[in-house]
């Protein structure tokens, strides 16, 4: 490989040396490497392996599409994918906005926000699965709960939390959402040192009141990083497993189950690996394409 | 920054809807982000020193009927939280620097030497970024159980989740761009003066580099800390889980007073740490928020 390397560079030696030579070719190496064998490596395998039968047992044998067919006729899938669309669609009403009022607020504090950002930051120290089994004491169903004697208090409740079908999911995002928060509203607030405060004088004499300040000046100019943050959020959302995984286990009764979970059964229960890649391309797919069309969609609107 | 005005102007201030409300909001908001940052912790502590009866039979009570010191050395040493801690921090740190090691001597390659081939390499890197995770979870497991041509299996090694972890390519275009905006000049200048490329690298591009470095390490160590699912896959090995991995499997198998002075533990050293750096850390963070964009 050397003396290649060497016979094509004698061409034009100095860019050849310039570029690097051959310690170029070293310099790339661990990047080579480690996204050969954990990324460009398993993007290929996972598009083989969802063609194939393989179980890690047997020697893989090739199956066309019965992968597919398997995984888009069965009958969870189609309350999973309800289930995941929900998780993000609650995620978005109440973890979008939440962050995005805590940092317009305590941008306006000059002295004390420094405080408001360190408690709200604070769930976020907190290790996801600690807070997880916190919380899941918290959504105790019995009447001495920690929610439950609280909601006592105001002669609320006892809800059944976890256990019950419909408060299952919006318990979870709702943990999620108290997770999450602070950490998002850093980033906006670093964002917000960035707006052009000549502006709210202006805004001011032609007569806006506060809020229309905000939705009229502050907002739009944060807006791009509102709109990448938003992309984030759905795609890492449409992934979500650590939660239901461990709040629930995907119950009950399968309200809670979303794709991930299922990927995660067929793989690692049902030691189906041609059905758990076959449904991961699918979802791979979906996001693919909302990946880029926000792309292209945040390109279009920070230029305009 | 004090005389920069904000939103809220001086005679906006004069009304009295603003002059009492804006307080007003202030408190009840300070009130609610206690309640909801410092609450749980509060409760946890509170708990952690408590009797399993007390914890289930009156959660809210303000004060347990005895308190139980002995539950903290208890769960340090019978749960092993120190040794859980202890493999988060291996698995942290080890991640951070595989890392480092990887992103910034293949931005180094792609922004500075710009080899004929590097476009290729950028641009593969580059259609990564539009593949979300999942698509290779399962392969990645296949191929930390068995190498391929190495033929040799990663399971139960640290090396199962520091070395998949540098493959990222968001890290990776982050530095390209940052040692894209180092002057030519510096580097031509660099070279006349007779440096080669390892000390170009070492010399000029990294001691350049120290914002963006700390914003990928920050970035990294968050991520890990953050991780559940990988290292529960590829560490079955209970005495090389991280904190994450052990903690649920340890809950069900200890009564609650001991679980919940696991768990008050688990919580208080990140939480230490976080009071302590608070002003570098919630700086790096937004830095990395900018970064995004």
């Amino acid at each position: 490989m050397f003396q290649q390397r060497t016979q094509k560079s004698g061409r034009s030696v100095a860019t050849w040396y310039r570029s690097g030579g051959l310690s170029a070719v070293f310099f790339a190496l661990p990047l080579v490497l480690i996204f050969l064998y954990f990324s460009w490596g398993p993007i290929v395998r996972g598009l083989v392996l969802s063609f194939q039968k393989n179980n890690l047992v047997a020697p893989p044998e090739w199956v066309g599409m019965s992968n597919f067919s398997y995984v888009l006729t069965d009958p969870q899938l189609p309350q999973a994918a309800l289930n995941t669309l929900y998780f993000c669609l609650l995620a978005l009403i109440f973890g979008f906005p939440v962050p995005l009022f805590l940092a317009v607020f305590i941008s306006e504090l000059r002295k004390t926000g420094w405080l408001y950002n360190v408690l709200s930051y604070l769930p976020a120290v907190v290790p996801p699965v600690a807070a997880i089994l916190l919380w899941t004491f918290f959504y105790d169903p019995s009447g001495a709960g920690v929610f439950n004697s609280i909601l006592g208090w105001f002669g609320l409740g006892p809800f059944a939390w976890l256990n019950s079908q419909t408060l299952a999911m919006p318990a979870i995002v709702l943990e999620a959402t108290w997770a999450g928060a602070g950490a998002t509203s850093i980033i906006y607030l670093a964002a917000l040192t960035g707006v052009r405060t000549e502006l709210y004088e202006a805004a001011e004499l032609d007569g806006a009141g506060i809020w229309r300040r905000v939705w009229h000046v502050t907002l739009p100019q944060i807006r791009g990083i509102i709109l990448i943050m938003m992309l984030l959020q759905l795609i890492g959302t449409f992934q979500v497993f650590t939660e239901p995984f461990l709040f629930t286990g995907g119950g009950p009764n399968n309200a809670t189950t979303t794709i991930l979970l299922l990927i995660y059964r067929y793989a690692f229960i049902n030691g189906d690996f041609g059905a758990a890649t076959a449904l991961s391309v699918l979802l791979a797919g979906v996001l693919c394409v909302l990946s880029v069309v926000y792309h292209f969609l945040t390109r279009r609107w920070s230029i305009s | 920054m004090s005389d920069e005005r904000g939103i809220i102007s001086v005679s906006d201030r004069k009304v009295s809807v603003v002059r009492y409300g804006l307080p007003a909001i202030q408190v009840l908001l300070f009130i609610g982000l206690v309640i909801a940052g410092v609450g749980p912790l509060l409760w946890l502590l509170k708990s952690g020193v408590s009797t399993s009866q007390d914890i289930l039979r009156g959660p809210m009570q303000l004060w347990p009927s005895g308190i139980q010191l002995k539950n903290i050395p208890d769960a340090w040493n019978r749960v092993q939280i120190g040794a859980y801690l202890g493999n988060t921090a291996i698995i942290a740190i080890g991640s951070m620097i595989s890392t480092l090691f990887v992103c910034t001597t293949g931005a180094f390659v792609l922004s500075v030497l710009r080899p004929k081939w590097g476009l290729i390499i950028t641009g593969a890197v580059l259609a990564t970024l539009f593949l979300p995770g999942v698509i290779s979870l399962v392969p990645l497991y296949m191929t930390v159980l068995k190498m391929p041509v190495l033929g040799i299996s990663l399971q139960n090694t640290f090396w199962a989740v520091w070395l998949p972890q540098a493959a990222g390519a968001f890290n990776i275009l982050v530095m390209k761009r940052y040692f894209d905006s180092i002057p030519r000049e510096l580097i031509e200048a660099a070279r006349i003066d007779g440096a080669g490329n390892l000390r170009l690298f070492t010399a000029l591009i990294l001691p350049l580099s120290k914002p963006i470095v700390g914003v990928v390490a920050l970035l990294t160590v968050i991520g890990s800390w953050k991780d559940y699912l990988w290292p529960l896959l590829v560490l079955p090995d209970p005495r090389l889980q991280p904190i994450s991995v052990a903690l649920p499997r340890v809950a069900k198998t200890t009564e609650i007073s001991l679980q919940m002075s696991a768990l008050f533990l688990a919580v208080l050293i990140p939480v230490v740490l976080f009071l302590v750096f608070q002003k570098q850390f919630l700086r790096g963070v937004g830095m990395a928020g900018g970064v995004k964009e």
